[in-house]
């Protein structure tokens, strides 16, 4: 048989793309079969996207392209699309009346139609199972672009930008069950399948993200397993709420500290009344700093088995870290069936203020009462919030001073070296209930 | 990979670079036009030596234009911060922030701007030189008395002087830099006390900032508290004097039975920021008329503002407009869609331009729609950002910026509010 070798010719402009199609698994998803096919936009970031007071430099870009024209612009985009289960512009939202301003949202089709939870609640620390749902698995029209550091001075953005070979992309993708205009996901490096579980460098990748959307409406939020995270695939979420959140209006107090000092002067402090305990994070002479001492401070947590929410506030300027117990509490039947019923889960938005109702009941009777009362179940008691706190700021080299009269005892009589410090493997297993 | 390169409205351009005027140029002197017009269109040309003759230090800001820039800035504050007026002309308030400024505090003065009230707080703001200073921040809106809607704001600052006792700082500050502090604060009320010369001026001659920064807030006296709240009534007095003159006449209380009030001022704020040309109308009045425009769309049509507020779009269309291109935006509107289509419009001039039309219902906290939002791209324009970005794109944030403006906005006008 007599044959000849010759180079195809190209009939079709989609001849070629329908080979690039066949590649992967065909469903043009986020998985390592199609994504370095894929030709998702690209945002790159400048080395530090803190704006500064006196800039005037004319070779950047708009102060609102990452935020409006790129986020809310392309999440309208995924909305005309019909991508989201339900219109949350449609969702009635108020501020329920009283000192605190608490934010209430009556959501009936969220919960019917969400995602299930796939993942055991009693463990912080899990490991990645790749047979339960993840984000390599979802497809790439629900991914708006790609959030990488530029390496440079200045701000990047690339319509079509082709993944190498290699290359974990970090990407940002819309959350199809938002519970604001906005409501997106950020998940670092998500061909790397990190289990939900703070590491240094994606935290400080989440602040930049808030640094980057650069209003003080444009919130981060994480959620710990055993905290209402119900993917295990590591991921921030974050929305749009042109409202002050409660917990943002909240007095704080700085703690007193005895000993060290936290890398760049980071300032740690207590919330004052509210009704979840919490600490409070910031300053610092870069974002590094700031991400750095909470990273720190949520490894400790994740470790010792302790489940906690972590809200990214004003620019990336201000974090507030909650250790929770609710789920112990569901466990042992201490919550009471009416706040049970709700149905609301406590997760880093309802802690923070901004509570999502899904009966037309609740959200008409909803009171200021009602939403401390809810929130105060997910706090720490008082005695278990000194304890944890004391660890933490041990984990990232602070000593609390009691109180000035302690203080001068402790300088003058007996030393800190000399009291007994708890290791943190004698911390009990957090605060779960293992039935 | 693309760099942008989009020199940011309201910024100098070198204009010996290019032979026509940019669009984004046109834009920055139509924004210092509208800066130097704010305080003289309402209160005459006279105001400005009248608001020199207070002895006190305060901005006027207007939050009707972009950026709710400074239109006026009195001598004693020029002498306190170290800047000039021109160059605080047109900047935003937050240039005196920095690094040690209460967030919380920024984020009580946002609040209050937003819900268009009065509000005193103590703020750490910093001079042209970089040196920090506590004063007592007293804001306060002028209200239009024909439409309701804010004028300005009236920003008075009061240095707080440093108090032996009642100072309030922080563990670290007791037990280090106290000294020093109490020697500066005699010596400053000493100084004010003895020289008598203006005090305005000499008050801020303050060489020591030792550990100032890490006061974690300092409480102003009832006597500062009095002082700026004396200043805001004489200013308030001033501009209410003033505005009689123009027959647009402003007070300190929101006037309750305003006309036809285009939308709440607290929501140009926000909208004022998106550099694109659009405007918003409102369907639940007949012909759905315009209730905002962009400074974009006006420099796109060539109309002013007044002509084209309450009047339908009609005035865009003539002789070859599509008309069913038009009746499928009407369809859409109807159908409570999105829709994107391409049409010939006029210009005031009558010139016509391909204009790529995105229309979009937008919806308040009660998820009903409130407006309706059409952002208008001309066909084959010179980008003014000189970003290689689609129309589509462009509109879709306009969309995305307005629908998180109107939705807050609501929320925040609901009943917690105890005024209403």
């Amino acid at each position: 048989m007599l044959s000849i070798k010759r180079v195809p010719t190209v009939l079709s402009n989609y001849q070629e793309e329908r080979a690039i199609e066949l590649i992967g698994c065909g469903r043009n998803c986020l998985g390592k079969c199609c994504l370095p096919a894929s030709e998702l936009p690209l945002f790159a970031f400048k080395n530090d996207p803190r704006p500064k007071a006196s800039s005037f430099g004319t070779d950047e870009l708009p102060p609102d392209f990452f935020l409006n024209t790129l986020l809310l612009g392309q999440w309208e985009d995924r909305m005309n699309r019909g991508l989201f289960r339900y219109d949350v512009s449609a969702c009635e939202t108020k501020v329920i009346p009283g000192e605190h301003g608490f934010i209430a949202q009556l959501n009936e089709g969220r919960h019917l139609k969400k995602r299930p939870t796939e993942f055991r609640v009693d463990r912080v620390l899990q490991a990645f199972d790749p047979a339960k749902f993840n984000f390599t698995k979802v497809g790439q029209e629900e991914v708006l672009f790609r959030f990488e550091a530029a390496g440079g001075d200045k701000s990047l953005f690339d319509e079509n930008a082709g993944v190498e070979a290699g290359n974990s992309p970090t990407v940002v993708a819309i959350n199809v069950s938002p519970i604001e205009y906005g409501h997106v996901l950020l998940i670092p490096r998500v061909l790397d399948c990190l289990p939900q579980r703070i590491d240094n460098e994606s935290f400080l990748l989440a602040l930049r993200m808030a640094a980057e959307a650069g209003s003080p409406y444009f919130r981060l939020g994480y959620n710990s397993l055993g905290a209402f995270a119900t993917i295990n695939h590591l991921h921030f979420q974050a929305y749009y709420l042109a409202v002050p959140f409660p917990v943002e209006k909240a007095p704080t107090e700085k703690i007193p500290i005895a000993e060290g000092q936290s890398k760049g002067g980071v300032k740690v402090s207590r919330l004052m009344n509210y009704p979840v305990r919490g600490l409070v994070y910031e300053g610092g002479n870069n974002l590094k700093d700031l991400a750095d001492v909470v990273a720190n401070s949520c490894i400790w947590l994740q470790t010792n088995n302790v489940p906690f929410n972590v809200l990214i506030s004003d620019s990336g300027r201000k974090v507030f870290l909650f250790p929770q117990c609710y789920a112990e509490k569901q466990a042992l039947g201490e919550v009471s069936q009416e706040l049970l019923e709700t149905q609301v889960n406590p997760a880093v938005w309802e802690i923070s203020g901004h509570i999502v109702l899904k009966r037309k009941k609740d959200y008409e009777e909803a009171s200021e009462e009602y939403a401390w009362r809810l929130l105060a179940e997910v706090s720490l008691s008082e005695e278990r919030f000194q304890e944890v706190k004391a660890h933490v700021l041990e984990a990232i080299g602070l000593v609390e001073s009691k109180d000035e009269m302690i203080h001068r005892n402790e300088k003058t009589g007996t030393t800190l070296e000399s009291a007994p410090t708890i290791p943190p493997t004698s911390f009990p297993e957090g605060c779960l209930i293992l039935q | 990979m693309l760099a942008l390169t989009i020199p940011a409205i309201g910024r100098p351009v070198d204009d010996t670079l290019l032979p026509l005027p940019s669009p984004a140029e046109a834009m920055a002197s139509c924004q210092r036009r509208l800066i130097e017009e704010s305080l003289t269109a309402r209160y005459t040309d006279w105001v400005a030596e009248a608001l020199d003759d207070i002895q006190s230090c305060f901005l006027i800001t207007d939050p009707g234009i972009a950026g709710h820039p400074i239109v006026f800035a009195s001598r004693g504050f020029l002498a306190m911060s170290g800047y000039s007026m021109q160059e605080v002309l047109g900047r935003n308030g937050r240039i005196f922030q920095g690094p040690a400024t209460n967030r919380q505090s920024v984020m009580e003065i946002r609040e209050a701007i937003r819900e268009e009230r009065t509000l005193q707080v103590s703020l750490l703001n910093y001079r042209k030189d970089g040196t920090p200073h506590w004063i007592l921040f007293h804001i306060c809106p002028v209200f239009g008395a024909d439409d309701g809607r804010v004028a300005h704001f009236v920003a008075v600052q009061v240095p707080i002087q440093r108090r032996s006792r009642c100072s309030r700082s922080s563990a670290e500050a007791m037990l280090g830099g106290t000294r020093g502090r109490l020697i500066g604060g005699c010596r400053e009320e000493v100084r004010s006390d003895d020289l008598g010369c203006n005090p305005t001026v000499e008050l801020f001659v303050d060489v020591d900032n030792r550990g100032l920064e890490a006061e974690e807030s300092r409480e102003a006296s009832k006597q500062e508290r009095e002082l700026a709240l004396d200043a805001a009534n004489s200013i308030l007095s001033t501009l209410t004097h003033y505005s009689k003159l123009t027959g647009r006449v402003v007070s300190g209380k929101r006037c309750i039975e305003a006309g036809f009030s285009a939308i709440n001022s607290s929501l140009v704020m926000p909208l004022g920021r998106i550099k694109e040309s659009f405007i918003l109308t409102d369907p639940h009045l007949p012909n759905m008329p315009i209730v905002y425009a962009s400074d974009e769309f006006l420099n796109l049509t060539g109309y002013s503002r007044h002509e084209i507020l309450g009047q339908d779009c009609g005035f865009l269309n003539g002789p070859d407009t599509d008309v069913e291109v038009l009746d499928q935006v009407r369809q859409s509107i109807q159908a409570e869609h999105a829709c994107t289509v391409r049409l010939l419009n006029y210009r005031k001039d009558r010139s016509s331009f391909w204009n790529l039309l995105h229309i979009s219902p937008v919806r308040n906290a009660s998820g009903k729609i409130a407006f309706y939002v059409s952002v208008q791209m001309e066909e084959n324009a010179k980008n003014s950002s000189g970003l290689c970005l689609s129309a589509g794109m462009r509109q879709l944030g306009v969309v995305g910026a307005v629908k998180v403006a109107v939705r807050s906005l609501c929320i925040s006008a609901g009943p917690s509010k105890p005024s209403s």
